[in-house]
C-alpha cells in the first residue's frame, strides 16, 4: 500500500506541487515570524550587554511612574548630586559616577526638520568621556554650555558635521549649539540600535533634560578589584534606602533587552494571526485537491477495493500521501521561513541604524510551528476527502459514470449550523457578552462565520454562476467556459471561498477603517469650532510637541479669538491609570469644543482642580467636591478637586487639568493647539503669520481644519496599506487555488477539448473558454468576500458605536476595485491552465482512453 | 436536396502516396506503406481491414488530425498536408466533420446545443431548412433540450451524427461510429448515415472491422498491413466477409 501511494505521488506531482505550495507559504510565514523574533530578540540582548558592559553597578531614584513598552520611553526621577558622594563612600567602590540619560533631545537637522525616530530613543545625557564602548571620532568633548557632541550616526542622518551650529529641542524649546565632536561606539558601531545620543556639558544636561539644576537620574559604579558586582550591588543598595533601585549591569541589560522582547512577542503574534488567515486559505485549497483527486481515482480505490482492500486501508493511504505532502510542504517552507526571517532581520538592522544582528538561528519555536502547522493542517484537510474515498463501493470499478451529482443538503445544512455559530460569536463578543475572552471570541466568530459560508458557497454557486456567466453568454467559448464552471458547485465553490477569505478580510478592515475615518472627521467638522490647528505628524513613540510660547503669540495676532493649547500624559488617578489632559484655556471646552455640562463649572480650572467626563464620574464614583490623589511622571503626589463634570464626548479626554498640571507631565510642551477667529478674520491672513511662530518648533505646523482633519485619518491609510500588503499573501495562496482547480480541469477534460479542437474550437477561444472560467470562479469569490467583508465590518462599526464610530461608511469604489481585481486575477490564474489546454494534441486527446 | 456543389471536382478526400511510421529505431511502427486513395463525392466509403492494419492512421491522416510521414492529403481544393494549427482549425470548421466512437458531445450542453456547436464556434448561423431536415432524419425532435447524460447510447450517436452534418462540411470522417452500441442503434445510426449519402449528397468516410457495418457503404476499401491491398464497389455483408477472410494472414492474427 505504501509503495501504491507514493507511486500515484508521483504521478501527480503538478497539482501536489501547487497545493503544497499553499502550505508552503503557510509554513513560511510562521517560521519566518519565530526567527525574526528570535534573531531580534538575541541582537537586542547582544546590543544591551554591549551599552551596560562598562557598568559594573547602576543606581536610579524609583519612578514616579512606571510605563511599559507601549507607553514610550521610562522617566527616570532626578535625585541630588550628594547621593552620589554616597555611594562613591560605599567601601568596594573604585568609582561612581554621575549621568544624565533621558529621551527627547531632538536634533534638527540641516534640512530645518527635526531627525525623526520611529521607535528607538533619542537620548540626551551629559558627557563623561570616553570608554571601551564611546570613542570620539572627530573633535573633542564639549566644554562650554553651548557645545554638543553627537554620535555618528545622528551626524549622518541630519547631515551635519563638527562645527555646525545647530539647533536642539529638549525639556526646553529651541536652543542652539555648535557640535564640537561626533563619536561613535566599539566595534565600528554609529549608533546602537539606532538610538541617537546628544551629549552636553553637566550642567547643561541637567537643566535641559531633567529640568533641575544639579541633579543626575543615573549613577555608574565601578567595582574595586576583587569586589564582586552583586555584593557592590548589596552594599551600594544598602547605603542609599529603599528610594532606589540599584542593579548589576548584568541585570540592567536584561532587563532593557526584556523590555523590547515585550513588544516583539506583539509583533510576533500579529505575523503569526496573518500566517493563520493564509494557512486557513491553504487548507482550503489542500481540501479541494484531495477532493478532486480521490474523485479522479474512484475507478482506481474502487478496483482495490474490489481486490480486497479495507475501508481503513484506502483512508490510510489517502492520510498516508497528506502527510508525504505536509512532510515536504513543511521543509521547504521552514527553509523559506528562515531566509525570510533573515532578511527581514536584515532590513530592520538597517533601519535601526546598522544594528548589529546576532547571527541567524533556528529556534525550536520555528521547526515545531513549521512541522506542527504544515502536517496537522494537511492532514486535516485531506481527511474529509479520505473518508468519502473509503466509502466508494467496489462496484464503481464496473461502472462507467461513478460518481453522480451528490445532492447539497447535508453540506448546505451543515454550512447553516455553522454560520449560525459564528454569528452567535460574533453577537458575544462584539457586543461585550464574552467575559473575558472578547477578542478570542470575536476571532472564533469569523472563523465559524468563514467555513459556515464556504459550506453553503455550493448552494449559491449555481444561480450566481449563472448570472455571472450571463455576461459572457453573447460568445461560445465565454458560454462554455461558464458552463464548465458551473459544472462542480462544490470544486468551484471550495476555490471561490479560499479567495473570499483574503477579501472579505481586507473588505471588512476597509469598512471598519473607513468608518473610523469618517466619523473623526465628522465628529471635528460637527464639534470642533476652530479654524486653525497646531498639530504634529507623531513618527516614533513620542507626540511632537512645541513651544508654548507660541501659544500666546498667537493669542496676540489680530483676528485671533481664542487659542487652547493642549498637554498630554498618562497619570495615577487615585489607584488607576488613566490619559490626562490640561489645556491652556478651559473656556474652549464649551466655545471650541462643544462641551456640554452635567454639573458644576466646565469654563474654568485653576491650579489644583479638574474636571472629568461623566463616564469617568460614573465609573470612578465621583462627582463635584470629590477630591482625587494624583501622582504624574514628575513630581510628588498633588491632590486635585473635581471642580466640573461634562458629558462623555469621543473628542474629549476623561480628565482634564489646568496647563500647570502640564509641569509634571513627561512631556512638559503643548503637543496640539485650536485656534478659533474672531468672526469675519480671514484663515489666509492669520495662518502665515502662526507658520511664522512655529519657526523654531519644527515638529509641528498649522494647518487648517481640513488639512488637520486630512493628517489625522492619514495614519489610518498607512495602517490599511500594511494590513492590505499582509493579507496579499492569503490572495497569492487563492490565486494558486485557482490555478489548481483549472489545470486540474483542463486534465480531466483532455478528450472533450480534443473533441472541442477537433470540431473547429481556435487555440485563442480554447484560451478564452478556459479564461472566463477562472474569471467566473474569481469574481465569484470576490462577491462573495465583499458581502462578507461588508458584514463583518459593519458588525463591528455597530459595535464600535459606543466609542464614537457612528458612520458606517461602505467603501464602494474599493469593492469595485476588489471585483476588477478579481477579474485579473482569474485572467492571470488562467494563463498556464489555458496554454496547456490549447496546447493539447487534438488525435493524442481524443485517441486516449 | 441533391449532390450538387459549385467545386469542379468530384473527389473529396485523396491521399498520395501516404506514409505513416511511428517512434524510431527497434520501436518503429511503419502504420502506413504508401497509401493511395480517392474519395468520391456525393459517396459512402467504408475503409476496412483487420485491427492494427492502419484503418484509424489513415483516417486520422486524410482529416488533418496526424500528420504524415511522406506524401500529401487534400480535402476537396485544399492541400491538408503542411497546414499550420490555424489551417487545420478552419478546415475542421469548414470542410470536415467528425464521428468518433465515443465520448462524442459536451455533456454540459443539450442536445440541440451540442448540434449547433461546431456553427456556433464558427460564428454562422444554421440554415433552418436544413437544420429542420437533419433533426428530421435523426428523429430526435422530442429529445432537443435534454442533456448527454439523458440519452441512450444510440441516441448520442445520432446527435454526433446530426453535429457533423449540420455544418454540411466536405466531408464526414466517421471512426468506428458503432463500435459501442449494440446492434439495433448500430443499424439505426448506419441508416441514418446511408441516407444523408442518398438524400443529400454527404460525403462520408467511414472506418469499421464490421463486415455488417461496411455493407451499407457504397465502396470499400481493405487495407492490411498499411497498404491498400482490396476494394469492393456496392458490397453486401458476405462479399465483405469473403474479402475478408482472404486477407486474414496467419500473420495478422498473431499481432
Ligand atoms: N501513436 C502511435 N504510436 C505508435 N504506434 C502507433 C500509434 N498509433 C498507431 N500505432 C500503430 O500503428 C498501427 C496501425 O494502427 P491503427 O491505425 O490504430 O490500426 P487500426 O485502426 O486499423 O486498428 C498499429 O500497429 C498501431 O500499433
Ligand atoms: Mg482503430
Amino acid at each position: 500500500m505504501f509503495r501504491a501511494t507514493l507511486k500515484s505521488l508521483l504521478a501527480r506531482k503538478v497539482r501536489l506541487v501547487l497545493s503544497g505550495l499553499a502550505v508552503v507559504l503557510g509554513v513560511m510565514f510562521v517560521s519566518g515570524a519565530f526567527v525574526l523574533t528570535d534573531t531580534l530578540g538575541r541582537s537586542f540582548d547582544s546590543l544591551f550587554a554591549d551599552a551596560y558592559a562598562e557598568v559594573d553597578v547602576n543606581v536610579a531614584a524609583k519612578p514616579k511612574l512606571a510605563v511599559n513598552e507601549f507607553e514610550g520611553e521610562q522617566l527616570q526621577t532626578p535625585f541630588p548630586a550628594s547621593v552620589v558622594d554616597t555611594v562613591r563612600a560605599v567601601p568596594g567602590v573604585a568609582e561612581a559616577t554621575g549621568t544624565v540619560v533621558a529621551d527627547g533631545a531632538r536634533l534638527i537637522g540641516s534640512n530645518g526638520k527635526v531627525v525623526a525616530s520611529f521607535g528607538p530613543p533619542q537620548l540626551g545625557g551629559n558627557w563623561v568621556g570616553e570608554g571601551d564602548l564611546v570613542q570620539l571620532r572627530e573633535g573633542r568633548e564639549p566644554r562650554a554650555d553651548d557645545e554638543i557632541v553627537i554620535n555618528k550616526g545622528l551626524a549622518d542622518a541630519g547631515r551635519v558635521a563638527v562645527g555646525d551650529r545647530v539647533g536642539v529641542l529638549t525639556l526646553a524649546p529651541r536652543k542652539d549649539f555648535t557640535i564640537v565632536g561626533i563619536f561613535g561606539y566599539s566595534g565600528d558601531r554609529d549608533s546602537l540600535g539606532g538610538v541617537n545620543e546628544v551629549m552636553f556639558t553637566t550642567p547643561t544636561a541637567q537643566q535641559l533634560m531633567l529640568g533641575e539644576p544639579g541633579a543626575f537620574n543615573n549613577i555608574v559604579v565601578t567595582a574595586a578589584s576583587g569586589v564582586s558586582d552583586e555584593s557592590l550591588r548589596d552594599a551600594v543598595a544598602a547605603a542609599v534606602g529603599d528610594d532606589y533601585v540599584v542593579k548589576t549591569g548584568e541585570q540592567l541589560s536584561a532587563d532593557a533587552a526584556a523590555g523590547l522582547k515585550e513588544g516583539l512577542t506583539f509583533f510576533n503574534r500579529i505575523l503569526l494571526g496573518f500566517a493563520a488567515v493564509a494557512l486557513l486559505v491553504g487548507t482550503f485549497l489542500i481540501l479541494n485537491t484531495f477532493s478532486i483527486i480521490v474523485a479522479q481515482r474512484t475507478r482506481e480505490l474502487a478496483l482495490l477495493r474490489a481486490v480486497g482492500a479495507s475501508a481503513r486501508q484506502i483512508i490510510g493511504s489517502v492520510v498516508l500521501e497528506a502527510i508525504a505532502i505536509g512532510l515536504i510542504a513543511s521543509l521547504f517552507g521552514l527553509a523559506a521561513g528562515i531566509g525570510i526571517g533573515a532578511l527581514l532581520a536584515y532590513l530592520f538592522s538597517n533601519l535601526a541604524g546598522g544594528m548589529a544582528l546576532a547571527g541567524i538561528a533556528v529556534p525550536a519555536s520555528a521547526v515545531i510551528g513549521a512541522f506542527g502547522v504544515g502536517l496537522v493542517i494537511t492532514v486535516l484537510a485531506a481527511l474529509l476527502p479520505a473518508l468519502r474515498a473509503a466509502r466508494i463501493p467496489p462496484i464503481a470499478a464496473m461502472q462507467d459514470v461513478a460518481t453522480p451529482d451528490r445532492p447539497l443538503t447535508k453540506i448546505t445544512i451543515a454550512g447553516a449550523v455553522v454560520t449560525s455559530v459564528g454569528a452567535v460569536l460574533l453577537f458575544l463578543g462584539l457586543g461585550g457578552h464574552a467575559g473575558g475572552n472578547t477578542l478570542a471570541t470575536i476571532l472564533g466568530g469569523v472563523l465559524f462565520a468563514f467555513i459556515g459560508v464556504a459550506l453553503l458557497t455550493p448552494l449559491i454557486s449555481k444561480p450566481v454562476v449563472a448570472a455571472l456567466g450571463a455576461v459572457f453568454s453573447g460568445w461560445v467559448p465565454g458560454k462554455l467556459g461558464r458552463l464548465n464552471s458551473g459544472r462542480n458547485p462544490r470544486r468551484t465553490a471550495i476555490t471561490a471561498a479560499a479567495l473570499m477569505v483574503g477579501i472579505a478580510l481586507v473588505t471588512g478592515i476597509t469598512v471598519i477603517l473607513d468608518s473610523a475615518k469618517s466619523s473623526i472627521s465628522g465628529l471635528v467638522q460637527d464639534n470642533v469650532r476652530a479654524e486653525l490647528v497646531i498639530a504634529g505628524a507623531q513618527s516614533g513613540p513620542r507626540p511632537p510637541s512645541f513651544d508654548p510660547a507660541v501659544l500666546d503669540q498667537t493669542k496676540a495676532i489680530p483676528g485671533v479669538r481664542l487659542v487652547d493649547g493642549q498637554y498630554g500624559d498618562i497619570a495615577l488617578l487615585g489607584d488607576q491609570r488613566t490619559w490626562v489632559g490640561a489645556v491652556t484655556e478651559p473656556a474652549a471646552m464649551r466655545q471650541v469644543y462643544g462641551a456640554t455640562p452635567v454639573a458644576g463649572d466646565i469654563d474654568r480650572l485653576a491650579a489644583g482642580q479638574m474636571m472629568i467626563s461623566s463616564d469617568a464620574a460614573e465609573s470612578r464614583g465621583l462627582s463635584v467636591g470629590s477630591t482625587v490623589p494624583v501622582q504624574f511622571a514628575r513630581g510628588e503626589p498633588q491632590t486635585y478637586t473635581v471642580t466640573g463634570v461634562y458629558e462623555s464626548s469621543p473628542i474629549l479626554g476623561p480628565v482634564i487639568m489646568p496647563a500647570d498640571a502640564a509641569r509634571n507631565f513627561s512631556i512638559t510642551q503643548p503637543i496640539q493647539a485650536f485656534i478659533q477667529l474672531e468672526p469675519g478674520a480671514r484663515v489666509a491672513d492669520v495662518l502665515p503669520r502662526v507658520e511664522a511662530l512655529l519657526a523654531n518648533s519644527p515638529e509641528v505646523s498649522v494647518a487648517d481644519r481640513d488639512a488637520f482633519i486630512e493628517e489625522q485619518t492619514g495614519q489610518l491609510d498607512s495602517l490599511l496599506t500594511m494590513i492590505q500588503i499582509l493579507l496579499a499573501l492569503a490572495i497569492v495562496i487563492a490565486v494558486l487555488g485557482i490555478i489548481n482547480t483549472l489545470a486540474l480541469s483542463v486534465l480531466e477534460r483532455t478528450r472533450e477539448l480534443g473533441l472541442l479542437r477537433a470540431i473547429g474550437l481556435r487555440r485563442s477561444q480554447t484560451m478564452g473558454m478556459i479564461t472566463v472560467e477562472a474569471v467566473v470562479i474569481s469574481v465569484f469569490g470576490a462577491l462573495l468576500g465583499v458581502a462578507v467583508g461588508t458584514g463583518l465590518g459593519a458588525a463591528v462599526v455597530e459595535a464600535l458605536r459606543e466609542e464614537g464610530i457612528n458612520k458606517l461608511v461602505l467603501p464602494w469604489g474599493q469593492m469595485g476595485i476588489f471585483l476588477g481585481l478579481a477579474a485579473l486575477i482569474g485572467v492571470i490564474a488562467a494563463v498556464l491552465p489555458a496554454i496547456r489546454a490549447a496546447r493539447i494534441n487534438v488525435l493524442g486527446a481524443i485517441a486516449h482512453d | 436536396m441533391t449532390a450538387t456543389t459549385g467545386e469542379p471536382a468530384s473527389v473529396a478526400a485523396r491521399a498520395s502516396d501516404v506514409w505513416k511510421v511511428y517512434g524510431s529505431g527497434e520501436a518503429q511502427v511503419m502504420a502506413l506503406r504508401g497509401v493511395s486513395a480517392e474519395f468520391e463525392r456525393g459517396r459512402f466509403t467504408a475503409i476496412m481491414g483487420p485491427s492494427g492494419s492502419g484503418k484509424s492512421t489513415l483516417m486520422h491522416c486524410l482529416a488533418g488530425l496526424d500528420t504524415v510521414t511522406r506524401g500529401t492529403v487534400q480535402v476537396g481544393e485544399t492541400t491538408v498536408t503542411g497546414l499550420g494549427d490555424a489551417g487545420l482549425t478552419k478546415l475542421r470548421r469548414d470542410k470536415v466533420g467528425f464521428i468518433f466512437q465515443q465520448f462524442n458531445l459536451l455533456p454540459t450542453l443539450t442536445a440541440k446545443e451540442n448540434i449547433l456547436l461546431p456553427l456556433s464556434i464558427a460564428g454562422r448561423k444554421p440554415d433552418p431548412a436544413w437544420y429542420d431536415v437533419v433533426i428530421e432524419t435523426v428523429g430526435l425532435r422530442d429529445r432537443l433540450d435534454h442533456r448527454p447524460a439523458q440519452l441512450s447510447g444510440g441516441q448520442q450517436q445520432r446527435v454526433a451524427c446530426a453535429r457533423a452534418l449540420v455544418a454540411r462540411p466536405e466531408v464526414i470522417f466517421a471512426d468506428e461510429p458503432t463500435g459501442n452500441l449494440d446492434s439495433r442503434s448500430g443499424a439505426e445510426v448506419l441508416n441514418f448515415l446511408r441516407n444523408s449519402v442518398r438524400e443529400h449528397g454527404q460525403t462520408i468516410v467511414m472506418v469499421t472491422h464490421d463486415p455488417t457495418a461496411a455493407a451499407y457503404a457504397d465502396r470499400v476499401v481493405f487495407l492490411a498491413d498499411g497498404q491498400i491491398v482490396s476494394e469492393l464497389i456496392e458490397p453486401t455483408a458476405d462479399t465483405v466477409l469473403d474479402t475478408m477472410k482472404k486477407l486474414d494472414t496467419p500473420a495478422e492474427v498473431a499481432r
